[in-house]
Parts: structure tokens; sequence; C-alpha cells
């Protein structure tokens, strides 16, 4: 049966801040646009983001791109590439004014500017003290973001499809991208979309962990979609742990708790970041936040009847500003955990938040993979933003309000660089023969299934496997055997089965194929993270230590660089990290102090 | 510690089903099922065929609006303690079902999209941001917070006669939430664009909206607002 084939210009995938950044630039521009979503899009998980955007406005204290800058290089751990965190702090103020003048409701201060809060990891001076560089609306900026964009998205007549799934993407016999197939969630029918190019703004995987902050949707199907048509994923070893996750619910709790002054406190009552980080306390940023929780519940100073967590304390705030500025975190509080956050601390612990990995691309968002001796050598057809790709802004370690900044500046930047590239090549390149082929085999392997496993029981099997070779705390040994434990759930993951095979908004089906993404998502984490024999930002591993040759575990020598996995054969590549900023020197290389 | 719980739940495939149906469920809970989403993913798990929408899991994405025990909520923000031993649950009423307690909001979306929710302001842009006192501010509170997961629209009967003339209190709090800024200049447009018999005037306080917001949102009140500068502009 042949299948419809809908075209445009452009066809974004995913509709989260990232993406409707971009398909607003486009929308704006003329162009045929259309963007594809697992759901509608105010339901993004960009919705969920709540303590700011990071750029430095200098609103209520002296702050200037190069602090930001400095500040993002070294909270990266020197894995991030200098020239795209240069372009990301320098347009990060722009990028805020234009989401102030689309209606974006920031908070104010009194002189009517954007209110900002101090943020983990952010400071003025190159690391003196904290600078409120966190442009914030309450504890709910990304719904106020994602609501903003997706308003004027509306106002531009932006072509939506929603509940939409994509599948897999459309290369030519040149390697080129061409297009995307996709399952329209509703009719059960596949649909290709032929376009002059495609950009995955489909968010994080961060659903291959048990316990995580996110979604279920995030499951990583950009990623997935790459590394089945042959592109490798870049440092997927690297994953965010978020210090205040509520224990045992998962939900987030944002930094800006301990922006607007929240402390972190052990089982004794005692600050104990005083004595990690003297300086930015519990502002540092969130790896080592993080990090300095599960030394003190492993020591025995962890709160609870099981000493199993940290407690953060906001009563000292105060009734008045938790609900002007968290009413969110109080009512987290309440419906996960039964406290009132005005009246006692919370029980968190560090739960899994943010992929700092994914489809590598340079500062216009073009996917770039190392071909015939160049590293960076461009994929025509194809871009990648937001936390799908890794540009790499975050390197080793993310810091907060840099994702939401991250969104926004290559989501506009990726959509001018798409308007130049798809205005330039006047007509589409022709679809190659049988084009669906392969995803309707993929689905028809499900409709025929009988007698395998249910996705569901593999994907829990790996989101256990994941949380425990390859979470907060690694070692060597744990995370050989996480990779022969997660090729063995590959295996499984070829053997699905359905009892469900109805055509009509089947879940059961959707959840199948995203199986299909988070098990690309998680190979890829767990060899990446097994080879990299070093601790760096979010990837601390137990057997490298602190030593006068390699401070904290990093060993810059041997791996300062970038991984790169490719699916096939499960094969590892490297590519060096970019030193060299855009116009400003280099930020050479020290051991991190906060 | 068992807790066993019977799930009543409309079950409509229109692939397969001649008509809707309530099919019965046993499950038993082991405590680690905070909240009804909970319930339902584990109950998904006896039957893969149970259709429904969710995501954030945390009250913030608006995906999992249903009709529990009668009253429209949020699966992930209803705890099961609140539940009697026998849940009923129904689709969103008065939307099309598409599947299960997956409904059509094709119409919910397209009165929302009606009301023209964006702020117009076509003075160019200063350089920086527009400056908005903290009291300009404050006027928002309560307004754009709204994640449109339809609970209100939904359980008015004023929508569920006129779906499609009556714009309903999500998308009222939404027209509100662009009059109540101060950086809009169609202030006038958009009272005009209510003034109908239909769109704005079927609101008949009955208040179910206030009753049901899940993120404790009051449409009646910008209603009541938007009501007023009618009266004051006539």
């Amino acid at each position: 049966m042949a299948q419809t084939i809908h075209k445009y210009d452009a066809v974004v995938v995913g509709a989260g801040g990232a993406g409707m950044r971009c398909s607003l630039q486009l929308a704006k521009a003329g162009l045929r646009v259309a963007v594809l979503s697992k759901v509608f899009p105010t339901r993004s998980h960009t919705v969920a983001a709540q303590g700011g955007i990071g750029a430095s406005l200098g609103n209520m204290d002296e702050d200037n791109w190069h602090y930001h800058f400095y500040d993002t290089v070294k909270g990266s751990d020197w894995l991030g590439d200098q020239d795209a965190i240069e372009f990301m702090c320098r347009e990060a103020p722009k990028v805020v004014y234009e989401l102030e003048h689309m209606g974006m409701p920031f908070d104010r201060n009194p002189d009517g500017t954007i209110y900002q809060r101090p943020f983990g990891g952010h400071s003025a001076k190159y690391g003196e003290k904290p600078v409120p560089r966190a442009c914030a609306a309450a504890d709910r900026t990304g719904h106020a973001m994602l609501h903003t964009l997706y308003q004027n998205n509306v106002r531009n007549k932006t072509q939506f499809f929603v509940e939409w799934m994509a599948l897999d993407l459309i290369r030519d016999s040149e390697g080129d991208v061409v297009g995307v197939t996709a399952l329209e969630m509703e009719t059960g029918e596949v649909a290709i979309f032929h376009a002059k190019c495609v950009l995955l703004a489909t968010g994080g995987a961060g659903r291959i962990f048990a316990a995580s902050t996110n979604a279920f949707i995030n499951t990583g199907d950009g990623l997935g979609m790459a590394a089945r048509a042959g592109i490798p994923l870049e440092d997927m070893e690297f994953w965010q742990f978020h210090p205040t996750g509520v224990h045992n619910a998962g939900v987030l709790l944002t930094e800006g708790c301990r922006g607007e002054g929240a402390i972190l406190r052990n089982k004794h009552g005692e600050r104990f970041m005083e004595r990690y980080a003297p300086k930015l306390k519990d502002l540092a940023p969130r790896d080592f936040v993080s990090r300095c929780m599960d030394q003190e519940i492993k020591e025995g100073r962890g709160c609870g009847p099981n000493g199993d967590y940290i407690a953060l304390d906001l009563t000292h705030l105060g009734g008045e500003t938790i609900m002007k500025r968290l009413p969110s975190v109080h009512e987290i509080g309440k419906n996960f955990a039964n406290v009132d956050v005005i009246k006692e601390p919370i029980p968190v612990v560090p739960t899994i938040h943010y992929q700092m990995g994914g489809v590598p691309t340079n500062i216009h968002g073009q996917v770039v993979v190392p071909k015939n001796g160049t590293p960076n050598s461009i994929i025509n057809g194809l871009y990648a933003i937001g936390e799908a790709s890794c540009v790499s802004v975050h390197g080793a370690n993310r810091l907060g309000t840099n994702s939401l900044l991250d969104l926004l500046v290559f989501g506009r930047a990726a959509g001018n660089h798409l308007i130049d590239t798809a205005l330039a090549s006047k007509s589409h390149k022709p679809l190659p023969a049988n084009a669906a082929d392969y995803s309707l085999s993929r689905i028809d392997v499900l409709d025929k299934s009988s007698g395998g496993e249910y996705p569901q029981d593999v994907a829990n099997d790996l989101r256990k496997t994941m949380q425990l070779h390859a979470g907060v705390f690694r070692t060597q040994a744990s995370m050989d055997e996480g990779v022969s434990k997660v090729l063995a759930i590959d295996e499984r993951a070829k053997h699905l089965s359905l009892k469900d095979k109805s055509k009509i908004f089947n879940t059961a089906r959707i959840e199948a194929l995203e199986v299909a993404n988070l098990m690309e998502a998680a190979k890829a984490t767990m060899v990446s993270a097994a080879a990299r024999k070093e601790s760096r930002g979010a990837h601390t591993v137990d057997d490298y230590g602190d030593t006068p040759e390699h401070p904290l575990g990093r060993n810059d020598v041997e791996w300062m660089k970038h991984t790169l996995w490719y699916s096939e054969g499960n094969r590892l590549d490297y590519k060096p990290v970019n030193l060299k900023p855009l116009t400003v020197e280099s930020i050479p290389p020290v051991k991190r102090t906060f | 510690m068992a807790d066993k719980r019977i799930f009543e739940i409309y079950r409509y495939d229109p692939d397969t089903d001649a008509k809707p149906r309530m099919q019965t469920y046993e499950v038993e809970l082991d405590g680690s099922e905070r909240m009804l989403l909970d319930a339902l993913m584990k109950l998904k798990k006896q039957d893969d065929s149970i259709s429904f929408r969710r995501s954030c899991r945390e009250g913030v994405c608006g995906s999992d609006a249903m009709n529990i025990n009668g009253k429209n909520g949020l699966a992930c923000l209803t705890n099961m303690l609140t539940l009697p031993q026998k849940v009923t649950l129904r689709p969103l009423p008065g939307l099309p079902v598409v599947r299960d307690l997956i409904v059509d909001m094709s119409q919910f979306f397209k009165q929302y999209h009606s009301i023209k929710p964006y702020i117009v302001n076509e003075t160019p842009p200063p350089e920086k941001e527009r400056l908005q006192s903290q009291e300009d501010r404050e006027e928002l509170n309560g307004l754009y917070e709204c994640i449109l997961c339809a609970c209100c629209s939904t359980s008015c009967p004023s929508f569920w006669w006129n779906p499609d003339k009556f714009v309903g209190p999500a998308g009222l709090l939404a027209a509100y939430r662009f009059i109540a800024d101060s950086r809009d200049q169609v202030k006038e447009e958009r009272l005009e664009n209510l003034e109908d018999p239909y769109r704005l005037f079927r609101c008949h306080t009955i208040m179910n909206c206030v009753d049901v917001c899940p993120k404790g949102l009051n449409p009646t009140k910008a209603i009541g607002k938007i009501k007023e500068m009618l009266v004051k502009r006539a």
C-alpha cells in the first residue's frame, strides 16, 4: 500500500522549547514547516522546567556574558566546546528579551525589569560569589515559556501534527536526509514527510533510568532515529543528577529553592555544603552537590529511619516568599511528600534529570559526524537542537538554567540557518524507493508478534539495570557488568509482543516503539561510560579518584575528548574538544573547586 | 497491607467495539502507587489495551485529565487515599471519545485559539525588556498557570450544550489573561470578540470549573471581570 506523502520545506520533530523556538523562526520567515509531536505541544517536557533561564542581564547585580561563559566552561568540567559556549552566553540576553516581547510573564523587580535569582554554579567575577542570573516566572518558568512559544506559533500559523510519533529518518544514497516517517496515533497510519531539512528536537531519554525527574514521553526518540540511521551519539555517558528530587517520588524541586536561600542539611541539621564548597555552598554546580549529598549519606549522616535522604530546608524563607517565588514547590511538597515546606524540611535525593550528550552538531544545529578524517563533517538536511543534541555547551555537567537557554539560543540559530539552507535549495531531493519500508517492517513485526515479552517488562528491567550500573555512584566493575546486562536486554527487546493490535490510538504499540529508542540511548550510555577511564563532571567513577596527577580523577591528557558511539557493533570513536572560543581567550582547565 | 481496589473503566475501541462498555478490573496495590496514575500504570500491565494519555506525572503538562468517580481531575494528582475502594473512570464528558479515556480535544483547543491567545503590541520593542510594574505583573497570577487540561470546560454544562459557540472557562480564563496584561494593546478588540450571547454570556456561574481545576484557578472570577468590563464599556 502506498503511503501518504506530505511535502514541506522543513519538518521539525518535537514541539518542546527548542522545536517551537525553531518553528517560530521558520513560520515567521514564511517557510512551509510541519511540526510533529507525540503530545499536544504544551504537554512537552519543557513545561516542567521550574527555576529560570540563564542570561547575564545584570538586572539585580553586576553581571556580563564573560562571567556566564567562564561558569559554563568550568561547570562543564572542560568537556564543553568553548565556541558553542561563547555563542550561547553572548546570545542569552537577546533571546530572553525576545521572549519577554512575545509576552512571557516573567516576575519583575521594583523597577519593572525581569526578576533574576541566583542558581547553582552561576557566579560573578569568575567564581567569587553567586550572582542572580536566572530569569524566572515564579517556579513555573518552563511552563510559562512553553505556553508563550506555543501561543506565538499559533499567531504565526505554524502547522502542527499533534500526536504523531516520528519513526525513522529517510536518507538517500548519498547519505543526505530527505525526510522522516511518522505514525499518526489516532489512526495508526504511517506517512512520509518529504522535506528539504529535518530537525530533531525530541528531548532527552531520561526514561532509561528507574528514578528520574523526567516525563513518560522522554524516551529519546530522536536518538533512536539517529542511531538507527547510522549517526553516532556524543557524550552519552554524561547524565545529570539533580540534587533535589523528592525522595521516593522522583518529582523535581527546583534549584531555585536554594537560589532563594534554601539549605541542604544532614541528619545533624548541619549545612554540610559549607564544608565542601566554601564560596558557593549550596549553590555549587549540580554534579558537585549531588556527590556531596551522596557522600553524606554514605558516611552515615543521611536523614530518616534508613538514613537514605537529605533534608532540603526552606522554613527560614517564610511563607510569603515561598508562596510568591516557589508556589509549585509548595504544591509538590504537599502532593508528593505530605510536607508543608513552609513548616518543615522536605526529604530529597539526587535524581536523574538531564542528558548532556546527544546527536552531535555545530553551533548552527547542523548534525556533524567524522568523515574522511574530518571530525565534524556535515550531514546534509539534518539538524538537531535542545536536549536531543550535543553541541556541546554542557560538556560533562550542565549548569541549571542553561537548558532553557540552550533551547532558545539554538532553536533560533538553527531556525535562521535552516531558512538559508531551505531557501537555497530550490527543490526537494527525490525520496528513495520504498522510503517507508523500514518503518513499516518494524510495525509489522509488532502487529504479528505473539509469545514475546511485554514492552514495559523489558523497559523496566532496562531502567533497573541502568539505575544500578550507570547511576550517580559508578565503579569500573559495575559499569563493565552493566554493558553485558544491557546487551542481553537488547536481545530481549527484539522480541516484544503486544496483546493490543488495534489501529486506533494504540498506546501499547507506541510504548513498544519507544522501547526501541530507549535501547539505543541506554546502550550508548552504558558502553560510553564503561569506556571512559576517568572521572569528569557527572561521570564520577570510584576507581578514578583524586590524585596530584589527575585532580578529582580527571585525566585531561588522555580523556579531554568527546565520545562518539555508533549503534552498529557498539563501536566507539572520539573527537577533540574545541577549546577555542569565537572571540575571547580560552579558559584553561584547572581543578574544580567552589 | 493488601489494598484491593475495584476499577470500573469506560472502554471503547471503534476498531472493534460496536458501542462503549464498562469493564471491571481488580487490582492489588502495594502502597507504592501513591497516585491514581500509578495505579493505572499497574493496571495497564495487566491489560495493555487500556488507553489513556499521560506524560509529566506531576500535574503540569495537563495530559491525564479524566472523569474520576463522577468528577473531573488529573490522575497524577489524585491521591489513592482520597478514593474509595471502587473507582469509576470515564473520559472527560462532552467531547467525542477517540478510544477509552482518550477524548478528541479539537473543539476545546479551537475555542482557546479563538480568543487570540498571544500578546499583541505593535510598538517596536525596546532593545531590552518591556518594563512592567510588579503590581501589573501580579494581575496575571491565577491566570497564566492554566495547563489546558480541559477539566473545567468539560465539567461545564454550558460548554456541553454549546461547545462550538461558548468559549468555555479555560478559553475565557486565557482571554482575561491577555486582557489583564499591561503589555497588550488590543483590549477593546478582545472585549469585542467576546461580546456575544454565546461566547461569554453562556456562563451562568455554575462554578463547576472552580470546583474541579487541579491548579486551583478560578475561571468564574476571570469571567466576572470580563463581564464587568463589558458592562462598564456599554
